[in-house]
């Protein structure tokens, strides 16, 4: 049987492409229809947040109960988060040329910052492979993560707050403030954060259930 | 219990109730969504997500078929 969670995320993300094309915006210039984008492009690095977050949660979980499977999950989390910042990255490719006119500017600090939380993390999958002993690679592996997702964290969430970015929200701009009291905006922005989550859960959990047959098979 | 899942469906539906437009306002595509075929574009987007779930869904069976061998 498919758990319930499951089905929301599905219906949670259909409503949001249905009302999303449909539902009625601010009329603002520049941005025009493409406003719509905060519904599909935002709630994605949402749940690469929430991977990242996921991840670092197991990897503390290992650390303090030595407890192997959390390792597998910990891995699996941050794989499914840098899955989904493929999608964030190239959708924001796309709304920058069309907004700012150019695919990508290193001038933004939210670029730069996610740019690097990328490297940082591909770092932890290399580091990773390199190590051989399973109780060690998890152990590094761990501490490890947690430092990522500091770094990441300081990059994307603090660092563009800090200075001038084009982005809402960051260095002055106001956040959602403009359309955030935008109600038609809000109860479509909502189902789809959660609805990504929920979905980005679901990837996560297919693929956590293969590691584990993968690891017990490895161990017979 | 069944009142407020009715609500929460119900508060899907408050979109619907548009606000009134200014003549100069931004260009906004206003017109296309109701003569522009833009629910065949909204199906589309439907097909092709329901296709992935779909295809989601194949391999969790898969797996789950997987776990019972194990």
């Amino acid at each position: 049987m498919i758990k319930w969670w499951k089905i929301l995320s599905v219906i949670l993300i259909l409503y949001t492409l249905v009302w999303g094309m449909l539902g009625s915006v601010p009329h603002l210039d520049i941005l025009n229809e493409t406003i719509r984008n905060v519904y599909y492009h935002v709630p994605i690095w949402f749940a690469m947040l929430f991977q990242m977050g996921y991840s670092v949660v197991y990897a503390i979980k290992h650390l303090s109960k030595d407890d192997f499977n959390s390792d597998i999950v910990s891995e699996q989390a941050a794989q499914t988060g840098l899955f989904f910042a493929i999608p964030g990255l190239l959708t924001g490719c796309m709304w920058a040329k069309f907004t700012w006119g150019t695919w990508w500017t290193f001038e933004d600090p939210k670029l730069n910052g996610v740019a690097i939380a990328v490297l940082i993390y591909l770092a932890y999958f290399i580091l990773r492979s390199s190590i051989e002993d399973e109780q060690k690679r998890a152990r590094i592996a761990a501490v490890y993560n947690i430092f990522a997702f500091v770094m990441m964290f300081v990059f994307i969430m603090i660092l563009p707050r800090l200075t001038d970015s084009l982005h809402p929200g960051n260095g002055g701009n106001p956040a959602f403030g403009k359309y955030d009291l935008d109600l038609n905006m809000r109860i479509v922005f909502y189902p789809a954060v959660i609805g990504w989550i929920l979905f980005s859960l679901w990837i996560l959990d297919v693929k956590k259930r293969v590691a584990l047959i993968n690891h017990k098979r490895n161990e017979q | 219990m069944n009142n407020k899942i009715v609500i929460f469906l119900a508060s899907f539906l408050l979109p619907l109730i548009g606000k009134a437009q200014d003549a100069t306002s931004p260009q906004m595509a206003d017109t296309f969504r109701s003569e522009g075929k833009i629910y065949v574009v909204i199906a589309v987007l439907a097909i092709v997500f329901l296709c992935i779930v779909a295809y989601l869904i194949y391999i969790d069976i898969k797996v789950k078929k997987l776990e019972n061998k194990n």
